[in-house]
């Protein structure tokens, strides 16, 4: 368990696409109104990449999972994977293939596994379908090979138990076991560590990093940036449905353009260092019920200027491969953007939080 | 002192029985904030369900007694029982998705928990669901969603507005905020640490955000294989952490600050709790282990205030002594 960490191999060809990838939910019956979920998004994740998304609760990380998944169908935009596109998947074989391609691994491992069965019972029957070639005993080996890689040890025995059985970390784990043992492509991991103590979380780290030089991709949701900086490729982060900023993993760490994420890495803790904090983010929920025109951040942003009140700020370019979607900080519309620097990431242990 | 754990352990019986909760005991006072953190598997959750009189079969509770606010909650009937949840003592639960119901809507299960104690005016019903929902910066539209219309982190933002219903005085929360990006996380703790300034009650938190109970806990318990292996204030067990496996949980944090370091977890893999190691549990995976250590389960020594089973500190007490 030694990733590179510094210089992981280059990243190859891109492996999924998403153009204008939206999703809208109807809620609150009679009146009808429209819930944004997934405003058009572009994402790409290349080969032997790991693509960390990262962003504010309710923003709709979950739902970009759901619809690479095909859990959920597009309101509008398009999915590419591997060249083609998802609409052209034809019949239960595409759709099998896809899914053994590209797994899930939810966000909560709770509701996620079926009480009735143990685990063994649920990875064998995963692999009989994604992994035809494999005969009983070799599918008894990657049942217990892929728990063990997760840290379940011993794997045979965790095979024979049934999921209520587990506590929250050791069900999270076997989601994530499932989804390598189809030997994927492209791993949609939602939070596949929130529930894990630090140790164990690292050697779940430290495995994603071995596999992806190893040749398979991850997008990686995490509330956790401080395991972002450590795994990820690239971080792209979203805001009220929106895709806000997306580049490098240090180039977005180190100079971040977007005032959420600014917000969202002064708020990151240390636990080596007290952070004294006085007083709360009490902004306002962010409103994606019938948003309309303008930047979804402006109601708790400390730099917003009229022009971010009506028009929506579109993503673009702040340095090589590094984009973000502010008026102020990117785009030409607000003054130079002196004064406004990040909180250095290098010495703000103690910084209070805006 | 509001709740006093006294020698609590909790077996499964599935197969070979596992103590996955061995002889916890502690105090905890009005108006403290106590964290909880450990291994996954170690037996946190247990532990609360165990506290809270939520077990369920095969888990039965081995022995030990659980005293709130005077009386012994291990022997309450489950009517007695359901009179003091929610009102006073509420618990927040590790999957929002098993704890809520998944075919009310967030209104109707609020209105459910306040009816069940005796609210029924209408209105102070409905104005009350606002109020909590607004407190976790959920947009009050999300009253009448379900479940499955909400996000994790939503989902767990409304179980713990659900806790907030009533004053309780004391607040059980297992890793409440699992799901929640960091800036979510610190308002909502701020906004639970005034709560708890203005109403007094005591909390108890399961966590494996070491930074969260650094900034916001009063005292820290470091559990590993069904046991408390140190306790003390946080500020001191942060400053000086005694067992040699709240050391390697200190160490295995990732940061955002300074240079990006090779990090290593701590080696080995978790005691199976149906055939736990002999003497000190940590023993085989500990890298100051001594001969004694394989023999001997460690006693509770206090060093300092703080609470360790460890034998590294067993002579230092003694010589004291
Ligand atoms: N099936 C659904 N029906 C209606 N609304 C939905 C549905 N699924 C998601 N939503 C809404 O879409 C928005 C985005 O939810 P999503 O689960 O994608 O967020 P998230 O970024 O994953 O958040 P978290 O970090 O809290 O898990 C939320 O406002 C949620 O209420
Ligand atoms: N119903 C059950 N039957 C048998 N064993 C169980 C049962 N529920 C839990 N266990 C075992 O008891 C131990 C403690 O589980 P518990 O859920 O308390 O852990 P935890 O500390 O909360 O872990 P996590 O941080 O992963 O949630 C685990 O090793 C688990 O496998
Ligand atoms: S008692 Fe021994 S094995 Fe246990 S933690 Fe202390 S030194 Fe390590
Ligand atoms: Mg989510
Ligand atoms: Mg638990």
């Amino acid at each position: 368990m030694s990733p590179e960490l510094a210089t992981p191999k280059g990243p190859g060809a891109p492996l999924l696409v998403t153009k204008g990838l939206t999703r809208h939910f109807r809620i609150g019956g009679v009146f009808g109104r429209s819930l944004h979920a997934v405003d058009d998004v572009d994402l790409v994740v290349n080969e032997r990449e790991i693509v960390a998304l990262v962003g504010e609760s309710g923003s709709g990380k979950s739902t970009v999972a759901r619809l690479l998944a095909r859990i959920y169908k597009p309101t509008s935009g398009e999915i590419v994977f591997n060249g083609r596109s998802l609409a052209h998947l034809r019949g239960r074989k595409d759709v099998l293939a896809y899914r053994g391609d590209v797994p899930m691994v939810f966000q909560d491992p709770f509701s996620s596994l079926n009480p009735v069965h143990t685990i063994g019972y649920v990875l064998r029957r995963g692999l009989r379908l994604h992994r035809p070639e494999l005969d009983a005993r070799e599918r008894e080996e990657e049942v217990v090979r892929s728990l063990e890689a997760v840290g379940l040890v011993p794997g045979a025995q965790t095979a024979a138990k049934y999921p209520h059985e587990l506590s929250g970390g050791q069900r999270q784990r076997v989601g994530f076991a499932q989804a390598l043992s189809y030997q994927p492509r492209l791993v949609l991991a939602d939070e596949p560590v929130s529930m894990l103590d630090v140790s164990i979380r690292i050697g779940l780290l430290n495995l994603m990093a071995r596999l992806r030089d190893e040749g398979i991709s991850f997008l990686y949701i995490t509330h956790d940036i401080a395991s972002a900086r450590y795994v990820a490729d690239r971080v792209v982060v979203m805001y009220a449905a929106h895709v806000v900023e997306s580049g490098p993993t240090d180039e977005v760490l180190q100079n971040p353009v977007h005032p959420y994420t600014r917000l969202l890495l002064s708020a990151v803790p240390d636990p080596r260092a007290r952070t004294e904090v006085s007083a709360a983010d009490v902004g306002e929920p962010p409103r994606v019920v019938d948003p309309g025109e303008g930047c979804r951040f402006r109601w708790r942003c400390p730099l917003a200027i009229d022009i971010c009140s009506t028009v929506t700020p579109p993503l673009l370019e702040s340095s090589p491969g590094h984009e973000g979607a502010c008026h102020v900080t990117v785009g030409t519309a607000g003054p130079a953007p002196v004064g406004v620097t990040a909180p250095s990431t290098a010495d703000s242990a103690g910084a209070a939080f805006e | 002192m509001i709740l006093d754990v006294a020698d609590l352990s909790v077996d499964y019986y599935a197969g070979r029985p596992a103590r996955a909760v061995a002889g916890v005991s502690f105090t905890h006072h009005a108006g403290e904030f106590l964290g909880i953190v450990g291994e996954s598997g170690c037996g946190k959750s247990t532990l609360l369900f165990g506290i809270a009189q939520l077990l369920s079969p095969p888990a039965e509770i081995a022995g030990g007694t659980v005293t709130f606010a005077g009386k012994n909650l291990v022997q309450l009937s489950a009517k007695e029982l359901r009179a003091v949840r929610w009102r006073d003592f509420s618990v927040v639960m590790q999957s929002a998705m098993n704890a809520l119901n998944p075919v009310k809507s967030i209104a109707a299960q609020y209105e459910d928990v306040m009816r069940a104690h005796g609210t029924r005016d209408r209105a102070e019903i409905r104005e009350r669901s606002r109020e909590v929902l607004k407190l976790v910066r959920i947009d009050p539209v999300h009253l009448k969603s379900f479940p499955h219309q909400l996000s994790g982190g939503m989902r767990q933002r409304v179980m713990i507005a659900m806790a907030l219903l009533f004053s309780p005085e004391l607040i059980v929360m297992d890793e409440p905020t699992s799901a929640l990006d960091v800036v979510a996380q610190r308002s909502l703790m701020v906004q639970i640490k005034e709560l708890q300034r203005e109403l007094g009650f005591a909390v108890i938190f399961v966590t494996h955000d070491m930074s969260l109970v650094s900034n916001f806990s009063d005292r820290l318990a470091v559990m590993y294989a069904g046991k408390f292996v140190e306790l003390g204030q946080t500020r001191q067990v942060f400053a000086e952490p005694l067992h040699p496996y709240t050391k390697g949980l200190l160490e295995a944090f990732p940061s955002i600050y300074g240079p990006r370091v090779q990090l290593e977890g701590i080696p080995g893999a978790p005691p199976n709790l149906a055939d736990p190691p002999s003497g000190c549990r940590f023993h085989p995976r500990c890298p100051a282990v001594m001969p004694q250590c394989k023999d001997v389960d460690p006693p509770v020594v206090v060093v300092e205030g703080t609470e360790v089973r460890c034998l590294l500190y067993e002579e230092k007490v003694s010589g004291v002594a």
